[in-house]
């Protein structure tokens, strides 16, 4: 299998990737259209806003109620999954956790798995690291199955060949698989339903996510439309769920809510096609069913977001995309040019804790702060919020601890020497009066270049006479008192 | 250390001088906004179901076997999957060999390893029972077993369900409740609300992704 070399990757900043984006009319009209259409859907789903916000903030109680007391859900979510008989595994780095799902498929001596989606399988680049050992990892949902045969990464999480559109996918199938051309979508479907069953068949190992785990029963619970999620689960002899520590949640009953909100935010349904509760492998007398589940959890940075009280939100989000499909920013530029596994507003908030803040220095600021995200946040993260903190944990002194791993990218000790300068000005009133004084009579030499701002406007130059002065010059004409 | 220690280590240490959050489940956010009359839930359901492409037939419980071969025959379909073992698939079975039909029942009634190859790709249709309903998603509950596992309601083009009106709750959170689920789950439980589909290309919607591509709901009304 061929490696991922998503041509986006080839610019290496979000800015030149931003600007590649802004400049491709086909991209942004698929983006344009695709969120105009979910955010529609969306709204259509919640018609009375009481119900909408009543149930958003029992979402946000759940997750912060289930965050609260982490370690035990997790510890009781291991101890029923043992009991019903699904092996738990957990790894804190994304090495570990394809250590472990390789090992499990070795013991089997598996050669091909099957992948529903998964978002933490992206996060492990898994399909690369098991290619590197000879396994075939193929991606079953239709979407993801498009780009993983494009080797391109997925631009959304739920939708992640949205960048695309039907004649793009035509040409693709034509190339690769040797369909003859068409842009009707059925048919286009059809190819892909046909290749990928015989996939399901011969796979020895099956991957898929998890949506929710519930403590309470030891349950993984799977929300899809497709069908392969199901099929990826049930038909292969073994079944690995790889999962982030943060989707446990207390009981069977919080994911009614939990569920409503997630379809319902991210698609307009009032539920999907299939939601698949899995708590155990195969019994003696069942006939299908994988005789082997394994979950895999994952931390890779999550704990250091949790160690941040403020940042520990970013644990609440349930992946559902109205982020990024409200997202202003998002929906010009696409989600290849954040250039990480998370893309639009929650990836900017995420992406910190498992990649380093310095690697994606430029996404904090990469937002208008206009505060959609956190709007429609079904878990009601603080986006906009976070993004702020976010930019100060940018500009931090790299001599001061970081709260926030990467902090202190931005760090400019010009800045910082340049705000002093300011504040001192503005606190001393003879300063300040001095300051203008020779800012007023030295005009001339105000700097031509003031730093990126230029770049785009005309550098500011000082009035002929400062406010204050014209001020106290019109009260002297009136005899002291304003006209 | 292991991964496992340090993970809950961290997490432990995180916490340190807290209280965890008390449960503030308000379950009547999730049932008031979700309650029908008793005359309204087959028809919510069904507009629901119906909405999703799915062929929903309100019968008795003497007319459904007459349904179905009706349904198999227009199709053209050869072959159905059924559990003989059953109540229903008794009466089915009965009904066909009294009727003279044509079609050919199977069963499945050894571990999918024995017969994979058939299952995928020689079997038209199938036919489950299902535990119940819920009329405010038009969702049916399915609770696979050794006579109907899993995957007889995934891998064939068509899904015949047959549906206990007097088991049709108004909400998801009801039916949990009602059965006490959280007492414990079978191996699999499915909730199904249509056929497979997908919108991943262009948002456009199509069914049959990789699960079935019609779903016809029976709705028992006197049963």
């Amino acid at each position: 299998m061929s490696q991922r070399i998503p041509v986006t990757e080839l610019t290496p900043d979000f800015r030149g990737r931003a600007e590649e984006a802004l400049a491709d009319g086909q991209l942004r009209n698929n983006f344009r259209v695709a969120m105009d259409s979910l955010m529609t859907k969306r709204a259509n789903a919640f018609p009375d806003a009481d119900e909408r916000e009543g149930l958003r903030e029992l979402g946000n109680r759940i997750k912060a109620g289930a965050l609260s007391r982490l370690p035990d859900l997790l510890e009781q979510l291991e101890q029923k999954l043992t009991e019903n008989g699904v092996k738990v595994h957990w790894a804190e780095t994304v090495e570990e956790a394809n250590n472990l799902v390789h090992g499990i498929i070795e013991a089997r001596k598996g050669r091909q798995v099957v992948k529903g989606k998964s978002m933490v399988s992206e996060e492990m680049e898994m399909n690369d690291y098991l290619a590197e050992q000879g396994i075939e990892c193929l991606e079953s949902d239709m979407g993801e199955y498009i780009v993983q045969l494009d080797n391109e990464k997925p631009s959304h999480i739920i939708m992640p060949a949205i960048h695309k559109n039907a004649r793009q996918v035509s040409r693709l199938f034509h190339d690769k698989l040797g369909e003859p051309e068409t842009e009707d979508v059925n048919q286009l479907i059809q190819i892909g339903r046909r290749t990928l069953r015989q996939k399901f068949m011969e796979a020895d190992v099956g991957v898929s996510g998890v949506n929710f785990a519930i403590a309470e029963t030891g349950t993984l619970l799977l929300v899809e439309n497709e069908g392969n999620g199901r099929m990826s689960t049930t038909v292969p002899p073994v079944h690995i769920a790889v999962t982030g520590i943060e989707k446990v949640v207390p009981n069977l009953r919080d994911v009614v809510p939990l569920v409503s909100l997630l379809t319902r935010s991210a698609l307009g349904q009032p539920i999907t096609t299939y939601v698949n509760l899995i708590s155990g492998p195969r019994k003696a007398d069942e006939l299908d069913g994988p005789e082997e589940v394994h979950l895999v959890l994952l931390d890779n940075g999550r704990t250091g977001a949790f160690a941040d009280a403020q940042m520990r939100q970013t644990l609440n989000c349930i992946r559902c995309g109205a982020c990024m499909n409200h997202c202003p920013v998002y929906t010009r530029v696409g989600g290849h040019t954040y250039g990480e596994v998370y893309p639009g507003p929650i990836g900017k908030i995420i992406t910190p804790h498992m990649a380093g803040l310095d690697k994606v220095p430029d996404h904090p600021s990469a937002s208008s702060l206009c505060g959609a995200c956190g709007e429609v946040c079904p878990v009601k993260i603080p986006i906009p919020e976070l993004l702020q903190r976010l930019r100060q944990e940018n500009v931090k002194d790299p001599g001061q601890t970081q709260q926030v791993r990467g902090g202190g990218a931005k760090f400019s000790r010009t800045e910082r020497w340049i705000w002093r300068g300011w504040q001192m000005l503005n606190t001393r009133p003879g300063l300040y009066r001095s300051f203008l004084w020779a800012a007023t009579r030295f005009r001339a030499l105000a700097p031509k270049k003031v730093g990126p701002w230029t770049a785009n406007h005309s550098a500011p130059v000082p009035a002929r006479r400062s406010l204050h002065d014209l001020a106290a010059g019109h009260l002297d004409q009136n005899g002291g008192r304003p006209s | 250390m292991s991964a496992r220690s340090n993970i809950l280590g961290k997490l432990r240490s995180s916490l340190a001088g807290t209280t965890p959050r008390p449960d503030e489940f308000d379950e009547r956010l999730v049932t008031r906004p979700w309650r029908y009359a008793p005359e309204e839930r087959i028809a919510r359901l069904r507009s629901l179901m119906e909405a999703v492409h799915t062929e929903v037939h309100q019968c008795r419980s003497d007319d459904w076997p007459e349904l179905v071969a009706g349904l198999l025959n227009k199709r053209n379909l050869t072959n159905l999957l059924c559990a003989p073992a059953k109540e229903h698939g008794r009466a089915l079975e009965a009904h066909f060999e009294a009727k003279e039909q044509k079609v050919e029942l199977l069963a499945y009634d050894q571990p999918v390893e024995a017969w994979k190859e058939e299952l995928f790709w020689n079997v038209d249709a199938s036919l489950t029972g299902a535990l119940g309903g819920i009329a405010a998603t038009g969702t049916l509950v399915l609770w696979p077993d050794r006579l109907e596992p899993r995957l007889m309601s995934l891998v064939p083009p068509v899904h015949i369900a047959l549906l206990n009106a007097s088991e049709i709750h108004d909400n998801l959170y009801d039916m949990m409740v009602a059965q006490d689920w959280s007492a414990g789950l079978p191996t699999n439980v499915l909730l199904v609300s249509g056929p497979s589909k997908t919108a991943d290309i262009e948002q456009v919607l199509a069914y049959g992704a990789h699960g079935p591509r019609e779903l016809i709901v029976l709705v028992l009304e006197d049963a």
